[in-house]
């Protein structure tokens, strides 16, 4: 058999930024506001946290980083590609999205229809999506429950194969919604365990901030569509007063030991 | 999300005396006047007319404005093409014949297919007016004053609640499929019909499935709360009889039409 080269890693030599957000600005169609000029930048391989309250744009910004939602001003590069009409599906095979919801995610009868769903869209050989969800499966450690319908999971394990069916993409980036939300502790714990030891360029929006310290050494500080705040995560976890304007709580204040 | 509701929606919110009119009266008045609408005799031109009146002043009453209510007849016009077969069965004078087929279509037959036309276009403008002034919520409780069959109008009352909840849902799982439908360089992506096909087949399998479990959830949070068949409001707002004045008038507008039709 001879040895197929991988259609990611063949593009994924960038020398720049993973991700480039430039003058981001974007409002729902009612008018509202989500984003207001927002600009970041994320080195390949880096892992951020987004933080920030409740309504600040931290998963507007992730549903526009491979074109969900569309902004109405500022430009975002991935991997050296400007998101466009023209780029949105090629986009897309670069930034895996995970939803907040995994009900939304899994719509399959089988959780192994679920995790090959990205790979056969993108018109992948049989043998080489078969390969991918394996793997993908395996990586999250659910390979037992290919052939499970999603609906009868738990939501531990939902998460799960959702990010599996994001992994069997093969993307360089992940960019996650509230991954960690609603799990029970050794759940979450298992979660971290994976998200760490990916070698991929992950975006967290989140407001586990336990989880940040513990996974991810920059944190970009959102608050009404803007960047408050970037820095080292022990930096910004460590400002009482910074994280308390901005509808945060330090860590202490609810019995978690220190970043 | 509000997207989808916005689209949805039937009500729309104005300040108008239609508006501001008690559902008690706005149904019944309705309903009658469509039943009168609807007992047109084929031909009765002049009947058709005089019961449009009504419905293009109120159209003007109600702050709609004039486009909105026809757009929304529309919805009518579907409906009509049932009736198009009655143009070439039904015997009579001859004007028309179909080439290839050599269908005859009968003036009887197109008297017959334009009073359908008209009187259900009426019809429906006036149920356009109500349910465009009316909120769901109105009329359903307007229907129990009427002693509509309260398991009826509790699953309208869902249904119309959970349409909004499930359309939600359904935008959501099909913007994760976005997320995750990419292509790459050198490969065709999409992949073929049947598969898309199925794939759709999935979504709407595990939306009903999800309903399913969430009207398990939903019914158990009610019982938890004493439901007991029968939904409560909060406010009982007492019936005016200038609103039973009004609805009778237009009403009996409606059927002295008819009457004069038949007996003048």
């Amino acid at each position: 058999m001879i040895a197929r080269e991988d259609p990611v890693e063949r593009r994924d030599a960038p020398d720049g930024s993973a991700l480039e957000v430039d003058a981001l600005s974007f409002a729902y169609p009612d008018g509202t506001p989500s984003l207001r000029g927002l600009s970041l930048q994320v080195a390949p391989g880096e892992k951020v946290a987004l933080i920030g309250p409740n309504g600040a744009g931290k998963s507007t910004l992730l549903l526009n980083l491979n074109g969900i939602l569309r902004a109405q001003a500022g430009t975002v590069r991935v991997l050296g590609e400007t998101l466009g009409e023209a780029t949105v599906r090629s986009i897309r095979s670069k930034v895996g999205l995970l939803f907040s919801n995994p009900d939304d995610q899994l719509f399959s009868p089988s959780v192994m229809d679920d995790v090959a769903y990205g790979p056969l869209h993108m018109g992948l050989p049989r043998d080489e999506v078969l390969r991918r969800s394996e793997e993908a499966l395996a990586a999250v450690g659910m390979q037992e429950y290919a052939d499970r319908p999603p609906h009868r999971l738990s939501l531990g394990q939902k998460k799960r194969v959702a990010i599996a069916t994001v992994l069997s993409m093969g993307t360089p980036i992940l960019a996650l919604d509230e991954p960690s939300a609603n799990l029970d502790p050794l759940s979450r714990r298992e979660l971290i365990t994976l998200l760490d030891r990916l070698p991929l360029t992950i975006l967290v929006a989140t407001h586990d901030l336990a989880m940040v310290a513990d996974l991810l050494p920059r944190s970009v500080l959102l608050d009404q569509g803007q960047v408050v705040a970037d820095g080292p995560t022990r930096d910004i976890l460590n400002d009482a007063a910074l994280l308390g304007a901005h509808g945060l709580e330090p860590l202490s204040a609810h019995g978690h030991p220190h970043a | 999300m509000a997207a989808f509701a916005a689209v949805v929606e039937r009500y729309e919110e104005r300040e108008s005396p239609l508006h501001r009119a008690d559902a008690r009266a706005k149904v019944p008045a309705a309903f009658l006047y469509i039943l009168a609408v609807t007992t047109t005799r084929e031909g009765d031109w002049w009947v058709l007319l005089t019961l449009a009146v009504p419905v293009v002043a109120a159209t003007f009453v109600s702050r709609l404005g004039p486009w909105f209510v026809l757009r929304r007849t529309f919805l009518a016009l579907p409906f009509v093409l049932v009736a198009l077969p009655l143009l070439f069965t039904r015997e009579g004078e001859t004007f028309w014949t179909m080439p290839l087929t050599g269908w005859t279509a009968s003036r009887e037959g197109a008297e017959a297919v334009a009073t359908i036309l008209a009187r259900s276009w009426i019809a429906v403008g006036v149920a356009a007016l109500l349910v465009s002034t009316t909120t769901v919520v109105e009329i359903l409780r307007a229907l129990r004053t009427f002693r509509v069959p309260r398991i009826l109008v509790a699953t309208v009352f869902f249904a119309y609640r959970y349409f909004f909840v499930i359309g939600e849902e359904a935008q959501r799982m099909l913007r994760a499929r976005d997320a995750r439908s990419a292509a790459l360089p050198g490969y065709r992506a999409g992949g073929s019909i049947r598969w898309r096909a199925r794939v759709a087949g999935y979504m709407v399998g595990s939306l009903f499935v999800r309903s399913l479990d969430r009207s398990e959830r939903v019914f158990a949070a009610m019982q938890a709360r004493g439901y007991a068949g029968e939904p409560r409001f909060l406010d009982h707002p007492a019936f005016a009889p200038s609103q039973a004045t009004w609805a009778a008038l237009v009403v009996a507008y409606g059927w002295l039409v008819q009457a004069a039709a038949r007996f003048a």
